[in-house]
């Protein structure tokens, strides 16, 4: 189905439901999609999981939306920063599950829901607190642990152009979570710096073609 | 990992204190091949860039998904879409390339990475690591890339202070903190030692400010001398 250029971030919150699974992109503020957050703290959606590398900085973004009450369990890697102060309050009153997982998993397992892997083994985490209770195989010697992927109902990611396809480009390191997320979700929201006209991206230089995304739209921070 | 070098005595530098902060990165900096692809963790190991000479032709990876990180970026050069993997603005040098996370991962899971430098709260002479949670039971835990990188680079260095400020070792015969990774650290750089670990357990490789004798009475378990 081709992409929808939505007018605004909140057009393209459209549908999201109550209990879905968000993958949310960005390491640190570096690709995170606030104005969906945003847009997606007015739409409403409650009951949430979320599966982002951080668990939110400062207020806004990420965090805005944990504080608003909105997510009920949070997969990531990384929960604990500086800044996380929204977070960790949740977190002691108990009033927000935890999933850890190591980055690289995290990733993988995003990138096996979008790749039509059922399960993989790795070797990260074996014989730490993180492998508890997962199946384990020794694979040439080395044990190795069984992960399961993470498949979201909805991605938003940042991402720095768009062409009216729906294919993107990313700029630096806020590609990071971006092409996999993209990947691992039924609808894929990308918000980004430019929508540009088809044919006006290099296509040598697509990193995430247009197959994988639904509706773009341009922030409305953008310059 | 490395083949066993020949017998060799310990080479005890006591004509000096223990080694400083940038001392240590500077002595990593030296085990570190020209043209190697490296990891530098965040934290401490981060100053080990600084210590790699000119023409040294490391290049460095950040696991956020970067090949050939320049330094830290100085004013005027900040760009909110290019950090490290401790989230602070860097630069980029000619030559980098940028990639997503599961390709980074993959690249670090995959033994492409030649040395990944990491902190770590404890080492066992095994070469066990514990460098993620302390176990307490009000910390959060949070993992990151710990895990990743412990497991994935072809060779594992540890740099850290050989004592807790109570003076307790970290390097232990048995770690007692959560586990990063199963026998995965090959060298510890410590302020008093030098160290290979693995199988072998515990080789002291050299010390500073403080003898052989000295030091072995002041860790415990067992330690030989190259």
């Amino acid at each position: 189905m081709s992409v929808r250029v939505c007018a605004d971030p909140d057009e393209a919150m459209a549908g999201i439901e109550d209990g879905s699974t968000v993958l949310v992109g960005g390491f640190g503020m570096a690709g995170m999609p606030v104005e969906l957050i945003d847009a997606l703290i007015r739409q409403g959606a409650t009951e949430l999981t979320v599966v982002s590398n951080n668990a939110g900085n400062g207020d806004t973004g990420l965090a805005a939306l944990l504080d608003k009450g909105r997510v009920r369990r949070i997969v990531c890697s990384f929960p604990r920063q500086s800044d996380s102060w929204v977070f960790d309050r949740l977190y002691r009153e108990g009033r927000i599950e935890l999933e850890v997982v190591p980055q690289g998993t995290l990733a993988e397992r995003l990138r096996a829901a979008g790749a039509g892997i059922g399960a993989f083994y790795s070797p990260t985490g074996a014989g730490t607190p993180l492998a508890e209770g997962k199946e384990t195989r020794e694979i040439a010697g080395r044990t190795h642990v069984l992960e399961y992927p993470i498949k979201g109902d909805v991605a938003l990611i940042g991402a720095h152009r768009a062409d009216r396809m729906g294919n993107l480009v990313y700029r630096r390191t806020a590609r990071n979570f971006g092409p996999v997320m993209a990947t691992a979700a039924t609808t894929v929201v990308a918000q980004v710096h430019e929508i540009v006209d088809i044919g006006a991206l290099d296509p040598e230089a697509v990193v995430t073609p247009s197959i994988y995304v639904d509706r773009v739209v341009r922030a409305v921070s953008a310059a | 990992m490395n083949p066993t070098p020949p017998p060799h005595p310990v080479v005890e530098h006591l004509d000096r204190g223990p080694l400083t902060k940038h001392e240590m990165a500077a002595r990593v900096a030296r085990d570190i091949p020209h043209g190697s692809y490296v990891n530098l963790g965040i934290g401490q190991p981060t100053l080990v860039a600084d210590h790699l000479p000119d023409g040294a032709g490391v290049v460095l990876h950040t696991e956020n998904g970067m090949l050939n990180m320049g330094p830290a970026a100085q004013e005027g050069e900040i760009d909110p879409d290019l950090t490290n993997a401790g989230k602070i603005p860097v630069t980029e040098l000619p030559g980098a390339a940028y990639f997503h996370h599961a390709d980074s991962f993959a690249m670090m899971r995959g033994g492409h990475l030649d040395i990944c430098v990491l902190g770590a709260f404890q080492v066992s002479a095994a070469g066990d690591l514990a460098n993620w949670h302390t176990g307490a039971p009000d910390a959060i835990p949070a993992v990151g890339g710990a895990m990743d990188l412990a497991i994935g680079a072809k060779r594992v260095f540890v740099m850290m202070s050989l004592f807790t400020r109570d003076g307790a070792p970290k390097l232990v015969p048995e770690c007692t903190y959560p586990l990063t990774g199963l026998r995965c650290v090959d060298r510890v750089y410590t302020d008093f030692a030098t160290f290979q670990v693995g199988s072998g357990g515990a080789t002291v490789l050299e010390t500073f400010g403080i003898s052989f004798a000295d030091l072995a009475e002041r860790l415990d378990g067992p330690l030989s001398r190259r």
